[in-house]
């Protein structure tokens, strides 16, 4: 590299000459994410309440062990640890977590909001010393492609939850018969946005295209490029509406069991 | 005509202060403007450096009000004008005098970036046949008018001062100018993640915010080219598929 500039004098954590209210995205961002993860950690360790008629919580999908009906191969295995807290999300919700965390967006979001590395552009940091993304532990965050490509599987099976959903059994028959309610609607919604999140990733695009310097060699290609590059120009949104939405459907589906709501059919 | 107060950075490499100047302010006047009318009734010492007016040269560069803009695109009525507003050089680089600073690093950095490499000609008269969506990326890319407002809001640059382990958002931008061009044969990848290390952004895209052509900095290079760092570097499936292919 290059001599380097004359050294600065450093701002203190805060300090600038911004006027606006440059404090204010990192707080709700904060806010945003910190509600969610409690909210998830929470619901991840009850192992009840996470299925109702055909619903069963993204938090909880695929269910590999657990007691409800949606269990792949039956309850807990008899081998498993006492010691150990058992709850089929605490299976799975490290995969999408451990996307959520590598992805590009959340990376900046959070270490804006939690790290404050910077807290805003222009303004005063709380340290002097930096690695980035240089070096251990966040050069892992290189695992992303990885998670997307475990995150893609996990997407599939919510896709054929959601429509699960739209099959209600009648209680009195025993018979299976196509229904439209409202936690079908929200199933499917959060599909939708999860998937726009997912294939709007960084990652992705790179796969898709991202990776070459002649797109026109590969005609299909250019145009799911094209497709993803539009999904990305959203990301942030994506990113904040799927969160949303998967949070939101496991509050329906926990309080609807919890016969707190009454899931409203339409067909 | 109405009245504004100014409040402009005066001083040198050894130090200086904010310094009051109120002058009439009219419809239409960016903050270049009021800088010149001040410069000229007030400051005839006050050292600015400009040129086009337009927005294409990136020679005014400053942080008004603490934001890293060009002052010529700045218009008064963008800001709030019934309080004092701040004009301060760019302060991630060393001052010359008053708002002018010495940008002459990003010159010197930006030679470290591999030279662009053309494949042999296509046609027996030297030139090349590319199709427009293999260039379209890489022509928002040509928009950059190193105005360097990336370089100064950059937390790696301003407050890390890693001058010698970081080229900065700007360089990203070029090199991936360069290692995106269909034609180009050269690989700057390695230099990227070792001279030039694109592992110490962390993608808070104050670079793309900043940027007075709207070019998406973080997106469309640094996040690119940080995969292909991804791919040569960190990705055992990738290498496995190399090592087998012909």
């Amino acid at each position: 590299m290059a001599d380097a500039a004359q050294p600065l004098v450093l701002r203190r954590f805060g300090e600038t000459r911004r006027s606006d209210a440059w404090w204010l995205t990192p707080l709700a961002v904060f806010c945003g994410f910190s509600a969610f993860i409690i909210y998830s950690t929470w619901a991840a360790f009850q192992n009840a309440n996470y299925t109702f008629g055909p619903y069963l919580s993204p938090f909880y999908s695929p269910e590999i062990f657990g007691d409800s009906p949606h269990a792949w191969f039956g309850p807990k295995p008899a081998a498993w640890p006492d010691w150990l807290p058992f709850s089929p999300a605490l299976l799975i919700l490290p995969i999408p977590g451990l996307f959520r965390f590598t992805c590009y967006y959340y990376r900046g979001a959070y270490y804006k909001a939690f790290w404050m590395d910077p807290v805003s552009c222009a303004v005063g940091e709380p340290r002097k010393s930096y690695w980035g993304e240089h070096s251990f532990p966040l050069i892992l965050q290189n695992l992303h492609r990885y998670v997307l490509m475990l995150v893609m599987l996990v997407l599939g099976i919510l896709a054929y939850d959601a429509w699960k959903g739209l099959w209600f059994t009648d209680p009195a028959t025993g018979t299976v018969s196509f229904g439209i309610g409202v936690g079908s609607l929200i199933l499917v919604v959060n599909v939708v946005l999860i998937s726009s999140y997912t294939f709007g990733c960084h990652s992705m695009r790179h796969f898709v295209g991202g990776c070459r310097d002649l797109l026109s060699r590969a005609p299909l290609g250019t145009k799911t490029y094209d497709c993803v590059s539009c999904l990305n120009r959203r990301h942030m949104l994506w990113a904040w509406c799927s969160l949303v939405s998967v949070g939101f459907s496991d509050l329906y589906v926990r309080m609807c069991a919890m016969g707190i709501w009454s899931d409203f059919r339409f067909l | 005509m109405t009245m504004a107060t100014f409040q402009i950075w005066r001083g040198d490499a050894k130090g200086g202060a904010l310094k009051d100047y109120t002058t009439k302010v009219s419809d239409g006047m960016v903050v270049l403007d009021a800088v010149h009318q001040i410069q000229a009734e007030q400051a005839n010492d006050l050292a600015v450096r400009w040129n086009c007016k337009a927005g294409k040269c990136g020679s005014c560069s400053a942080e008004v009000n603490g934001h890293p803009r060009l002052m010529c695109m700045t218009r008064l009525n963008q800001i709030d004008i019934t309080k004092p507003v701040t004009i301060e050089p760019m302060r991630t680089f060393p001052s010359i005098k008053d708002l002018v600073t010495d940008v002459s690093w990003n010159f010197r950095a930006k030679k470290t970036i591999t030279r662009f490499k053309p494949r042999t000609p296509d046609a027996p008269d030297g030139t090349w046949r590319m199709q427009q969506v293999d260039i379209e990326r890489v022509q928002e890319f040509r928009k950059c008018i190193e105005c360097f407002l990336c370089q100064d809001v950059c937390h790696v640059l301003r407050d890390h001062q890693l001058f010698d382990e970081f080229a900065g958002p700007r360089h990203m931008v070029y090199a991936a100018a360069l290692e995106m061009n269909p034609i180009d044969t050269e690989d700057r990848v390695s230099d990227l993640k070792k001279a030039h290390g694109i592992g110490y952004c962390n993608i808070t895209k104050c670079c793309t915010k900043v940027c007075p052509e709207s070019i998406t900095i973080t997106d469309n290079a640094i996040i690119p080219l940080k995969e292909r760092v991804v791919d040569q570097f960190y990705d055992p499936v990738r290498k496995l598929f190399r090592m087998f292919q012909p």
